[in-house]
């Protein structure tokens, strides 16, 4: 299978990332040689093949439903690159 | 006095034990290397204060007698790893200045054994490359250089050939040991990040089976496939440090909950009546002459120690790096999905919130980081999530399977090559088409679609006087079986340390 230049713009958009016009063609290509490569799946027969879920077979753990972490406000929103008052601040997202 | 940055990690160790030298004069001597050493590009960031702290805190340590495992010695830390207060990008500039408020659990076992920060070690972005060239502060350099190579010496006349790559993604951490600018260091492993940058330095890099060491605190990348693991001189500084780096995490649902034994003692174990599995399929059309011969170079001493060999075949062997370039992309896409200009990192302005999440992961994100996370967007996305993603991990299946059979019939461990071939020149491949980058892992990717520990070894020279590495894989957590086996290998094949510190 092969993505068209229309396929190329969905996609980034779909991954939040703005790619100018111009860098699509090069994309596109780059894209397709990669598909190219793992079109060759196809030739392995996975009839009745359960897919991987995890790699090791074990448990999960479970621990106590109890809070043990928390009240670090400060320390959650330091790296933040806008906060008020230990929030995050976004541009207006409700009009 | 001898040159301290020479030793091997348990030699320093055994000399801090016997107050040879102390851990300030250790450390002393590794930041001077680590300054005369910046040409490599191996350090995004050197902490000489923070380490001179630390080696002052150990030698009163080894004064009273309370040294721990690894007290007293200098170590190099991926820039993948969270460091509680010093700055962790992933070598992307989309995490910016990000300072982490805690510590990964494999860096905090470190300093727990009284390890010291040299720095943060360069490396892919993201960890998302075979050649350390897709890093935000550029290329890493490989101490190693062609023979008759005179690249670097800076002192006019004519220069011959160009600067090689140190593999990837762990190509800080591969330079920094084979340059001697740091006793052992820390790498991560998503494809063959710690055993093809390994090959390419001449130094020794394993990867532990998945769980074996917690991934909490270290900067995702394909939470199925990755996994921590050291790169370090020898078969035995490995086997030190990842004891320490292991072991259960309850922050990590997918860390094992298993003691974690004495890799070192492992070292030097007999490996006779072990059966080494040679798998056909690793003989590829067009295989490299030089690789080849290396390899039965392999199956010759490990017969001499006593090991049995015998024929195997892993049918699906194949098919592992194209299920991979469909499960790690997927995974990455959804773990990157973070990178969103809110909450850390870089932020571009845009009218709107969906212009600013596109415009800061347009400027943040380099080229192979975006082409993976559009692969990985577009394989996940409605109506070709079975073609895709589902196959791909059905043929994981398949795979693993493969080495099952073989390890039910009684092998121990696998034997193949590491890499394709020896390092290659900065800029010389994968410009036109990604898929000439991604084949440096054909031989090392089964190994994480499996979950299995793996360890690459140097077993020699090519012709071009570049390292060579073979590749050990063993049973799901038997580390110690490829640690017997690798010091088999070194043992024969002897070290390859860089002969001539050209760059300082």
């Amino acid at each position: 299978m092969s993505v068209d230049l229309a396929t190329v713009k969905r996609v980034a958009h779909l991954a939040r990332i703005a790619v100018p016009e111009a860098d699509l063609p090069k994309l596109q290509d780059e894209l397709n040689a990669i598909l190219g490569f793992v079109e060759q799946l196809n030739e392995v027969n996975v009839e009745g093949v359960e897919p991987m879920t995890s790699v090791t077979p074990m448990a999960m753990k479970q621990r106590e439903d109890v809070v043990n972490d928390g009240e670090i406000a400060d320390e959650i929103v330091a790296n933040a690159p806008v906060s008020e008052d230990d929030y995050f601040m976004v541009p207006k997202v409700i009009e | 006095m001898t040159d301290l940055t020479r030793l091997t990690l348990t030699e320093a160790r055994d000399g801090l034990k016997a107050k040879t030298f102390s851990a300030t004069e250790l450390t002393k001597a590794h930041i001077a290397a680590v300054e005369k050493g910046r040409t490599l590009n191996a350090y995004v960031l050197e902490t000489p204060d923070h380490a001179l702290k630390q080696a002052a805190a150990s030698d009163e340590k080894l004064a009273k007698g309370e040294a721990g495992p690894l007290e007293g010695l200098p170590l190099g830390i991926k820039d993948l790893f969270a460091t509680q207060g010093v700055r962790t990008t992933a070598c992307s500039k989309i995490l910016g200045n990000f300072v982490p408020p805690y510590e990964s659990t494999v860096t905090s076992q470190l300093w727990r054994d009284g390890a010291v920060m040299l720095g943060k070690l360069n490396n892919d972005e993201f960890a998302m490359g075979s050649s350390n060239e897709t890093s935000a502060f550029g290329n890493v350099v490989n101490p190693w250089r062609r023979k008759g190579s005179n690249v670097g010496a800076g002192q006019g006349g004519a220069v011959e050939g160009n600067h090689l790559v140190p593999g990837g993604s762990s190509g800080g951490s591969a330079s920094a040991v084979a340059a001697d600018l740091c006793l052992a260091a820390t790498a991560t492993d998503t494809g063959g990040s710690i055993r093809q940058p390994a090959a390419f330095t001449g130094t020794v890099g394993i990867k532990p089976t998945y769980g074996r060491c917690s991934r909490w605190g270290t900067v995702a990348f394909a939470s199925s496939l990755d996994q921590a693991g050291p790169i370090a001189k020898t078969v035995r500084d490995a086997a030190v440090m990842l004891r320490s780096m292991s072991g259960h995490d309850p922050k990590d649902t997918t860390s094992v909950d298993m003691a974690v034994p004495d890799y070192e003692a492992a070292v030097g174990r007999s490996v006779k009546g072990m059966k080494i599995g040679i798998p056909r399929e690793y003989r590829l059309d067009g295989l490299n002459a030089e690789i080849d011969a290396l390899w039965q170079q392999g199956i010759a001493w490990l017969k001499a120690a006593g090991a049995e060999i015998v024929e195997i075949s892993l049918p699906h062997t194949k098919y592992a790096l194209p299920a991979y370039y469909i499960v790690a992309p997927a995974e990455a896409s959804s773990n990157l999905a973070r990178y969103d200009g809110v909450r850390y990192g870089l932020r571009e302005q845009g009218k709107d919130i969906v212009e600013m999440y596109e415009k800061t992961r347009a400027a943040g994100f380099g080229a192979e980081v975006k082409r993976r996370i559009m692969i990985g967007t577009y394989v996940l996305s409605a109506g070709y999530y079975d073609a895709y993603y589902l196959r791909a991990q059905k043929v994981r299946t398949l795979i693993k399977r493969d080495f099952e059979t073989v390890y039910a019939q009684g092998m121990d461990a696998v034997l193949t090559p590491a890499t394709p071939s020896a390092a290659f020149g900065i800029g010389e491949k994968g410009s036109a088409d990604p898929v000439e980058m991604y084949l440096n892992d054909i031989f090392t990717v089964t190994v994480n679609m499996a979950g299995l520990p793996g360890i690459a070894v140097p077993a020699g020279l090519d012709g071009q006087g570049l390292p060579l590495g073979l590749q050990l894989i063993g049973r799901p957590f038997d580390e110690e079986t490829l640690f017997s086996l690798g010091e088999v290998i070194e043992q024969a094949a002897g070290r390859f340390p860089v002969s001539e510190r050209w760059w300082g």
